[in-house]
């Protein structure tokens, strides 16, 4: 765990209060995202699945005991005899899944990102990636979602399926990347490890870009700038949208490509973005510096010679606090005030 | 000086410490409007039996060398575990406010860095017994008497790094693990009877070489005789008792609705479940 936790442990606490003189909650590790000022869609993974399940019968739904958390019950409602409860075994989790695809089904299994990346890697390195098995892995708690400490924040699961050959990674923005992603990843032929918001999740990239569509391995200009370019996946595409919008009343015009993608990169998206030249190139990801997208894309620019100015938004390489989320989003730098203030610095 | 039992020395029935546990729990939910009460509520007797009466340890120093190990291996049961670590004056009382609040000792699943008597860090589940079986061979290695207790729920049943320990304690001859199943029934998705933990529980764990036993874990007398047994027994290896508990006990209203995992108390509720409590306080 944190190490000043760990030096605090016998220091007793009193009440800290919060900016409303209120004590501040953690909040519940189930929870939504809070949608700040955005519609939301209620569990936009179930529901499409679901509807791709209509169509296709080889589709079919594990969780291990985490259905209700992953928005798999409404697809296990609704369709009863093509869900499999496997129980609370994550490493059974993928080996069966990966025999489900050998008998010619199409499974999605859903866990929380920590136990798929940590508990049953080995099975998803042997079980499904090297056999390049076409199982689709959706888990939800990416990052720094839930307040619940280290035990349910998957801060490093991108950097340990990036360096799985033959896996392809997604980490989704808002309902309109997961209802887009889930009929392109049930059709690719390989094994898909995807992020997943739960929950009222919000729609962010059609407010800003209403003709948006999820392409799967495409990075995608949600908003054109001069200054600065920012590359960012999942949430904080949403952050990083919100701070531009702060920036422009500064006059900083901050421009933002969506990369929701992980794996395959889109090397020549980012490419022509950076080679535009003269902006701030930005990296903003809910995961760690390490091994996530910023250091995906510094490879991709310093290996083709473009060279701009550089700087990652991430979590810090770290075990990360437990406490209320807003709070840890603020304290990690990856709150919209946060990035839109370190950008402003870095100019 | 002498090991002491805090239960022995003390004029406080274990019907009051479970009492007492339970009205903290509820006063930490209460403060953050959440919490895994249900559980709380169907583990505070198994509680009061093992710090009041089973373990030994100082109060005054949680990391006191003679001490008997008690592994919360199921995190979120924290909110329980705090309100048994202040009844026994490990953490001062009134820190109960401070629950799940930012920069607080005591968040929402237990870790070991924040909470003095926390002994590790669980809430990632299936970890605990391995780890237990760990310490049990240390204080073997370093001639140490005292046990290990783990406690874990029916839902970790389903890991396989469960069975891995289970197996393990019996190939090591670990007379000094002693295993605490709360078995309610209930996890995330449903009954685990219904998932991945069918059959005789008890039969399993016997077949595996463990002395095992299966009790009402609301009945205090039969918990602290079932912890008496797995203590003094001579079986040459390790031990466990199944629980059978009731989520929300003492709790009226709440045993009564619909009992899921994460079970949901409306913020007027808070303060009836108190008043309900408190009408069954012991006299």
């Amino acid at each position: 765990m944190t190490l000043a936790s760990m030096k605090r442990k016998y220091e007793p606490r009193t009440v800290k209060l919060g900016p409303d003189g209120k004590p501040i909650a953690t909040s519940a590790m189930i929870a939504s995202l809070s949608a700040e000022g955005y519609d939301t869609v209620s569990a936009p993974f179930g529901h499409a699945l679901l509807e791709l399940a209509r169509k296709d019968e080889k589709i079919v739904g594990l969780t291990a005991d985490l259905a209700k958390y992953t928005d798999l019950h409404i697809f296990a409602q609704a369709m009863p005899h093509r869900f499999y409860q496997m129980g609370m075994a994550e490493q059974l989790l993928m080996s069966a899944a990966a025999g489900l695809t050998r008998e010619g089904f199409n499974p999605f299994a859903t866990t929380y990102a920590v136990f798929a990346s940590r508990r049953a890697y080995d099975f998803i390195a042997m079980a499904i990636a090297e056999e390049n098995l076409p199982v689709k892995i959706v888990c939800a708690l990416p990052g720094l979602t839930t307040g619940y400490g280290p035990s349910h924040q998957a801060t490093e699961d991108l950097a340990i399926f990036r360096g799985l050959p033959n896996m392809t990674i997604i980490d989704p923005c808002d309902a309109n990347d997961i209802t887009g992603m889930v009929p392109q990843i049930a059709a690719h032929p390989g094994p898909v490890y995807s992020r997943l918001l739960r929950g009222k999740v919000p729609s962010v990239l059609t407010r800003h870009k209403p003709d948006y569509k999820f392409q799967l391995g495409k990075a995608q200009t949600i908003r054109d700038g001069k200054d600065v370019l920012i590359i960012s996946s999942g949430f904080m595409t949403m952050r990083a949208l919100d701070a531009a919008e702060k920036l422009a009343v500064d006059g900083v015009d901050a421009a933002v490509l969506h990369v929701p993608t992980i794996k395959p990169l889109d090397v020549d998206t980012i490419l022509a973005e950076a080679r535009k030249g003269g902006r701030l190139i930005v990296t903003a990801e809910n995961h760690s510096v390490v091994g996530g997208l910023g250091e995906a894309v510094a490879t991709v620019l310093l290996t083709n010679g473009v060279t701009p100015e550089f700087r990652m938004i991430g979590l810090p390489d770290e075990f990360l606090e437990a406490g209320a989320l807003p709070t840890l989003h603020e304290m990690y730098g990856i709150s919209v005030d946060r990035v839109a203030k370190q950008i402003r610095n870095w100019l | 000086m002498p090991a002491v039992r805090i239960g022995a020395a003390s004029n406080v029935s274990l019907e009051m410490r479970a009492w007492n546990i339970r009205r903290k729990a509820l006063l930490m939910g209460e403060v953050q409007g959440q919490g895994y009460i249900g559980q709380a509520l169907g583990i505070a007797d198994v509680l009061a039996a093992a710090y009041f009466h089973a373990l030994e340890y100082r109060p005054e120093d949680p990391e006191w060398e003679g001490r008997d190990r008690f592994l919360l291996s199921i995190g979120h049961y924290a909110i329980a575990l705090y309100a048994v670590l202040m009844e026994a004056g490990i953490l001062p009382e009134e820190e109960y406010e401070t629950y799940g609040m930012d920069d607080s000792r005591m968040p929402m699943s237990g870790m070991a860095s924040y909470t003095p008597g926390m002994e590790i860090t669980g809430g990632s589940l299936g970890q605990g017994l391995g780890i237990a079986v760990g310490m049990a061979l240390g204080l073997k290695r370093k001639g140490n008497p005292a046990f290990v207790y783990n406690l874990m729920s029916d839902g970790e049943l389903g890991e396989g790094s469960t069975w891995e320990a289970v197996m393990s304690g019996v190939q090591w001859k670990l007379n000094n693990l002693i295993c605490l199943v709360d078995f309610n029934n209930q996890q995330a998705d449903g009954k685990p009877t219904e998932a991945l933990a069918q059959g005789d529980e008890r039969q399993k764990w016997e077949a595996f070489g463990w002395h095992a036993q299966r009790v009402d874990g609301n009945d205090l007398e039969a918990v602290v005789t079932a912890l008496n047994v797995a203590r003094e027994t001579d079986h040459d290896g390790p031990r466990v008792i199944i629980f059978d508990t009731k989520m929300c006990k003492g709790v009226d209203f709440l045993e009564n609705r619909e009992i899921t995992h994460f079970v949901r108390v409306e913020p007027d509720e808070w303060a009836k479940a108190l008043a309900v409590l408190e009408k069954g306080k012991p006299q």
